[in-house]
């Protein structure tokens, strides 16, 4: 119960502002169709660096847990999920406003969501002091295997084709190789002078998420928004309480789905909640209502997502291996400010892991009371035009990424790989495993070197790699996760995208 | 699948292989040999999996990927090419600020979809343009710290 002692940590005044500065930027961010929780945490960051660690963290997890939340406003109002996350809710939560219950769609989402993510972050809290002491027992041999896994599941499941999902992941492992070698310090891949000290993650990350947004909404060309924001009535907190307690099975359905999902690096929130809306349809006796506006269908795929969060944290925060490409951009907040994931983090730095903790815990109690109130006021912003918001994002891109060393060799990096990656996704290559390579990069390669040193000087590089139980479980882990993503790509089975939902 | 996508879907893929055989050709080929093992291993499988993806894409059997229309293209020149105009030269030759007011302004009214003959539409063009840097000056210099290039101006 060691979180309890940090708890006061988050009530410092600062830190309490950053905290509700986070959840309702987070909110108005997550309501904003293109900005997608990841994108929104990696602008963020470069505001995090003049902030003690725990205070920058805040602040990002804040974001993360209510850009989730606030997607569901433009989900259930505008018919266009703020995230990927909040597909399953745009089914019943625009159905439910379309029928003059807006504001209890609202309500039960949010309520939902603060069930759903409480619980996520409690088994966040509890599982992930116990998986850090485990993770010491991990030799060199072990984190190479799990780095390459956290690629590869990201990469088989995470993308439509496994083929290129992996082949993106590869990529981001060759660019993780550029710059000089840790060990002989020779030159790898520099062919500008702006690679010369490698590719720093940070103007990466802004860059792979951020320019592709841009170049999506130059695409959209002079249109205007032509979604139709439906006007919210009042309605009683007091229904929407009795009735997420009430529907149970949705609720728990939910949140076990979001949290068990949330554990599986790379699945994510949008499958979290499909699968969690899914299920909850198949065990209720209403099934038949569901897709017309069924308060089921919202409650299930909000606790999902939200639930999806905290435990979507465990495997960075334990074996530093980032769980989502959110958990990817945190995990290069905590390394700017020198902080490594892992037993380190509990041992060394218990006050920046429990008071980030701690945020998050209570960031989902303050994004439920506040994400009633603003609301309104997000699926405003979901409306402001394309040209304006793309302007914004590039603006905050360039200025973002400069900011990290000062360097304009950081800007050309963000703008080539974001121009790339604009150009990559638009034939089925994904930004996530890229993001997943190109930070599990140095750690598959750190380990990779250390584990042939040892294996040269005890045994066979092949022993010493391809034995042992936890480098089988890992290596079987990692075959299965490309066989079933190949099975699944023959079965032509995909998930609902967001563009079936807003059709 | 019309030509198109799958012409595109051959450029696409057939500059990924490029890349992957390069790559690989590097890693092999560059001293010293233990600084490449890990690109080595990499790139190997890069250049199978971009070989591949290739393979499919000349076969016609690429599924995953709408490519780009005309119309999306048309769209997006004009903001793309001020956009790189705006990293590799404005930014740093005309200072940042100066740049991304005069980058903003550009876009917006490329993009805005409000009349263009209309004297109120400029007029939020030009305030939400002078919002936008004062927020950004606020945020970067002011709060933040950040020297960034200023040449001409500020």
């Amino acid at each position: 119960m060691e979180f309890v002692s940090y708890l006061s940590e988050v009530f410092l005044p600062f830190n309490f502002l950053l905290l509700l500065l986070g959840t309702v930027g987070g909110l108005i961010l997550g309501a904003t169709p293109g900005l997608s929780p990841t994108m929104a945490v990696a602008l963020l960051i470069p505001f995090t660096f003049q902030l003690a660690p725990a205070q920058g963290l805040i602040l990002l997890g804040a974001a993360y847990t209510s850009t989730v939340a606030g997607g569901a406003v433009s989900a259930i109002l505008l018919k266009i999920p703020g995230a990927p996350a909040n597909i399953a809710t745009t089914l019943d939560g625009h159905a439910m406003a379309q029928k003059g219950q807006g504001a209890k769609a609202l309500q039960l989402s949010f309520l939902a969501s603060a069930v759903g993510g409480v619980f996520g972050v409690l088994l966040l809290i509890f599982l992930t002091p116990i998986l850090a002491k485990w993770a010491l027992a991990f030799g060199p041999s072990h984190l190479f295997w799990l780095a390459i896994l956290g690629v590869t599941v990201i990469g088989s499941l995470d993308s439509s084709s496994v083929v290129k999902g992996l082949l993106s992941g590869c990529i981001g492992l060759w660019l993780a190789t550029i710059g000089f070698d840790d060990i002989m310090g020779a030159q790898r891949f520099i062919f500008h002078s702006a690679l010369g000290g490698g590719i720093n993650v940070i103007p990466a990350l802004i860059g792979l998420f951020a320019i592709p947004q841009v170049i999506t909404m130059f695409a959209k060309g002079r249109a205007s928004t032509s979604a139709e924001i439906i006007v919210v009535h009042k309605s009683p907190i007091k229904t929407a309480i009795a009735e997420v307690f009430n529907r149970k099975r949705a609720l728990a359905i939910g949140t076990a789905v979001g949290s068990f999902i949330g554990l599986i690096p790379g699945v994510g929130g949008q499958i979290a909640g499909l699968v969690a809306y899914d299920q909850s349809k198949k065990f209720s006796p209403e099934r038949d209502k569901f897709g017309t506006g069924h308060s089921e269908g919202v409650i299930a795929a909000e606790a999902a997502n939200n639930a999806m969060v905290g435990p979507s944290l465990v495997p960075l925060l334990t074996l530093s291996i980032p769980g989502s490409p959110t958990a990817a951009v945190l995990l290069g907040g905590l390394l700017i400010h020198g902080i490594f994931p892992g037993s380190d983090l509990f041992d060394n730095h218990p006050d920046v892991a429990w008071t980030f903790i701690n945020s998050m815990l209570i960031g989902q109690v303050l994004m439920c009371v506040f994400g009633l109130y603003v609301a309104g006021l997000a699926a405003s912003v979901a409306r402001v035009p394309h040209s304006v918001m793309a302007a914004v994002v590039l603006g905050l891109a360039i200025f973002g990424s400069y900011s990290v060393q000062n360097s304009m060799g950081d800007v050309y990096v963000m703008a080539s790989l974001g121009v790339a990656m604009y150009f990559l996704e638009r034939f089925g290559f994904s930004a996530a495993p890229l993001v997943l390579g190109l930070i599990l990069g140095p750690i598959a390669e750190a380990n990779f070197i250390q584990g042939s040193m040892i294996a040269n000087a005890t045994s066979s590089v092949s022993q010493y790699f391809f034995t042992g139980p936890l480098n089988l479980t890992l290596i079987i882990i990692v075959v299965t996760s490309i066989g079933y993503s190949f099975w699944m790509e023959l079965r032509n089975r995909r998930y609902t995208s967001k563009e079936e939902v807003m059709e | 699948m019309n030509d198109l996508p799958r012409n595109q879907h051959i450029i696409a893929s057939g500059i990924v292989a490029s890349v992957g055989i390069w790559v690989t050709y590097i890693s092999y080929t560059q001293e010293p040999a233990a600084a490449f093992l890990f690109p080595r291993m990499i790139s190997t499988v890069f250049a199978v999996l971009a070989l591949w993806t290739f393979g499919k894409a000349l076969m016609g059997r690429s599924k995953v990927g709408a490519g780009l229309s005309i119309a999306a293209i048309k769209n997006i020149t004009p903001g793309l090419f001020i956009t790189l105009i705006y990293v590799f030269w404005a930014a740093k030759a005309l200072g940042f600020y100066t740049a991304s007011t005069l980058t903003f302004f550009i876009l917006l009214s490329i993009y805005d979809p409000n009349s263009h003959f209309k004297t109120r539409s400029w007029i939020k063009r030009i305030i939400i343009t002078g919002g936008f840097l004062a927020v950004m000056y606020g945020l970067f210099a002011v709060l933040l710290k950040v020297y960034t290039p200023r040449e001409i101006f500020f």
